[in-house]
């Protein structure tokens, strides 16, 4: 029953291949996501019984990462129709040199995106980190053609630069899980990758090995969740591609090789390593946010700022588990995916109108296009943490775990980066939003009454987020528990 | 026998870092392959033979003709024929390769496989494929050299799976072998891409995007 989420989205996605007409596939594509996220939030919120058939099954963790990568998900798809709609209609301009290029066929696009889906549900699925892997590795063939819908040469560079990088990120995650069985044939029955075997078998599997395997995967998988310094394609990919698949990849790929790492971080848990991985996490967590800091102060091109945002925040769930706040880093990872999506969509928007990625260039959006100002502020707070919001509580539980944990450098240094980043971003969120505007390009061209259906997706994201905030339901909390339960965590 | 397989592969390895000429490489990844393919014919595994000759058989076609071949249809659709220029020069290359399986050789001692296997030395030469595969990815400009770059690093991380592991599943290889072919596919395709829209291959002239660009300062 579960193996829905996956086969429907795959077998979809390669009909989406083959339909000519336009408007079905749209249809197609929204009733997909609308029935997985249906089903995937009614599996994380009121069915929590593991469920489990061959390779594949699911606990309360993957539950939970199916969930938020199925709502964002099922918004970004809303807004993907009324984008592709718009693209066809309109003559296509490079961003930066002014240069006319094409997109790629529609239908491989939207087929790309099913399969993109499938491949991520694949994973959260998969109880065998064989699977696991090939799930990984189908989720970057599929992103590839995305990154390049816009058929120009920066975003050939960019879909190179993520080909390859995150390719040889994932081979070296492969070696990790043959280190992996050889750990595991250790303990006497055989190499074995099936998880819930391994986990039965804890601490007879070969410690030195199992360290060897970590180090590997981390590194591998952590390439691809966009860890600093592995996280060069990240801001290029993220800035090329169009805001839809950028939202996509920032708020659910990124989650999904986390959930990768926190598999195998799981095993090492069993077998009493958690000190040893817990300590990487934290080397790892702190270079990302700290290199984050850097890019974002100064940086000039806005898509890129909410890219090295994400590797801020993926080093943030880094830190969370490295200081024993599993409930911190779940939450932050909610809250963070429905941010950095809404946020991605206002970028897109932003680029429709002003035509230009350059933060220079957008000033004084509240006149010119109120909602995408004011949404546009709004996530710029919500996503550094800003009272109201659910990222100010899943923050704010972090840090009280790191300042739990004894070492009064590890929440000083936490939050002195949290804060410089938050006043170089909220320093650009207001000029970008309240600045005087500057000179009106394709003003009238772009017409008054399509400004609000475009965001209303983005819109709906921050609402949640602001809600999490606000008022956490007793069904999700108790969803947010079992699946930090699995990392040995509390609150 | 197969420590004579072992030690090809290793002079093979040091012939990839001494090669520029993109078809001598891609005639070195063949070789490699079909070596590697062969291997569990030599483990003396308790599988059945069909089953053997059927992983030699899909083995040795995925990694000695189909994916050399689509390589070599690349080289000729895209017209490169050599790397003009390495990062790191021809002899500092076979050096650095030299030194890799040193390295390799050092890390497999550190850590001692927990099972016995049909021969020491099949760790340490799968890591020094792995290495100087990872090193060509890093070393060379052209995006064919990198493609190759990463074949070899694969064949030294099947290399690894195939002769500790011959007996499990074949599943999950199967599908690794799958999804390394897509992956050099799908990386054949965008380098046709690179070469019509640049008219060139030459990836450390792609660097049009950065965060701080030369130019960019000069405006501010």
């Amino acid at each position: 029953m579960i193996l829905l989420l996956f086969v429907i989205p795959f077998i979809s996605g390669l009909l989406a291949f083959f339909l000519r007409n336009d408007l079905l596939r749209r249809r197609l594509l929204l009733s997909v996501a609308c029935g997985h996220s249906a089903f995937s939030l009614y599996l994380c919120l009121f069915r929590g019984v593991d469920q489990q058939w061959l390779g594949f099954g699911m606990d309360a963790l993957s539950r939970y990462f199916t969930a938020i990568f199925s709502l964002l998900f099922l918004c970004a798809s809303f807004y993907a129709v009324i984008y592709l709609r718009e693209e066809k209609s309109k003559p296509r301009e490079e961003s930066e040199e002014g240069l006319l290029f094409d997109n790629a066929p529609e239908a491989a696009f939207t087929g790309c995106l099913l399969i993109f889906l499938a491949s991520m549900s694949l994973l959260a699925l998969s109880r065998h980190f064989g699977l696991i892997w090939i799930a990984m590795e189908t989720t970057t063939l599929v992103s590839a053609p995305l990154i390049y819908f816009h058929r120009h040469p920066r975003s050939l560079e960019a879909t190179w630069k993520y080909l390859l990088i995150c390719s040889v990120g994932i081979a070296l995650a492969l070696f990790g899980n043959l280190f992996l069985a050889v750990s595991a044939s250790a303990s006497g029955s055989g190499a074995e990758l099936s998880l819930d075997r391994l986990l039965k078998a804890g601490v007879s599997l070969d410690p030195l090995w199992l360290k060897a395997g970590f180090i590997f995967i981390l590194v591998g998988y952590g390439t691809k969740m966009g860890l600093a310094p592995m996280h060069t394609w990240l801001p290029d990919a993220h800035s090329e591609a169009p805001s839809v698949v950028s939202a996509l990849l920032s708020g659910a790929l990124l989650n999904c090789a986390f959930l990768a790492i926190l598999r195998f971080y799981q095993l090492c848990l069993a077998n009493g390593l958690g000190g040893f991985c817990r300590e990487l996490f934290l080397i790892f967590g702190f270079l990302s946010m700290a290199v984050a800091c850097l890019f974002i102060i100064g940086q000039s091109d806005y898509k890129r700022l909410l890219a090295y945002s994400s590797v801020e925040h993926m080093g943030i769930l880094c830190f969370a588990v490295a200081t024993g706040s599993a409930y911190g880093a779940m939450l932050h990872a909610a809250n963070h995916s429905f941010v950095k999506g809404a946020l991605f969509i206002c970028a897109g928007n932003i680029l429709a109108y002003f035509k230009s990625k350059k933060i220079a260039d957008v000033r004084g959006m509240a006149h010119l296009l109120p909602w995408a100002g004011v949404l546009w502020f709004a996530g710029i707070l919500a996503i550094c943490g800003a009272p109201p919001f659910g990222t100010f509580l899943s923050e704010w539980i972090i840090l009280k775990s790191a300042a739990a944990s004894g070492n009064i450098l590890l929440p000083a240094a936490y939050l002195f980066l949290l804060s410089v980043i938050f006043i170089a971003m909220t320093g650009i969120g207001m000029r970008m939003s309240f600045g005087v505007p500057g000179t009106t390009l394709a003003a009238q061209e772009y017409g008054g009454k399509k400004h609000f259906l475009p965001l209303l997706p983005a819109l709906i994201l921050l609402s949640i987020s602001l809600l999490l905030g606000i008022y956490l339901p007793e069904s999700l909390g108790r969803a947010v528990s079992e699946a930090a339960a699995l990392l040995g965590g509390n609150i | 026998m197969l420590d004579g397989i072992l030690m090809l592969l290793v002079l093979l390895n040091l012939f990839s870092l001494g090669s520029t000429r993109i078809s001598a490489s891609i005639r070195v990844v063949a070789y490699q392959g079909a070596a590697i393919g062969l291997v569990p014919l030599f483990l003396r595994g308790k599988i059945p033979g069909t089953m053997l000759l059927g992983i030699v058989f899909v083995t040795l076609l995925v990694k000695a003709v189909l994916l050399p071949g689509f390589l070599r249809y690349a080289q000729k659709r895209v017209n490169v024929r050599r790397e003009e220029k390495t990062f790191v020069g021809v002899s500092t290359s076979i050096l650095c390769g030299v030194a890799a399986l040193g390295v390799a050789f050092f890390i497999s001692s550190r850590l001692p496989l927990p099972f016995a296997t049909a021969s020491p030395f099949i760790v340490p030469v799968a890591l020094s494929v792995s290495l100087t595969g990872s090193f060509i990815i890093i070393s060379r400009a052209q995006a064919l050299s990198q493609v190759i770059g990463y074949l070899i690093l694969e064949n030294g991380i099947y290399l690894f799976g195939i002769a500790l592991f011959l007996e499990q599943p074949l599943l999950v290889e199967l599908g690794m072998l799958l999804d390394v072919f897509v992956g050099v596919f799908v990386m054949g395709i965008t380098i046709f891409h690179i070469n019509r829209e640049f008219e060139h291959t030459d990836t450390s002239r792609l660097s049009g995007l950065a965060d701080w660009l030369p130019e960019e300062r000069s405006l501010e």
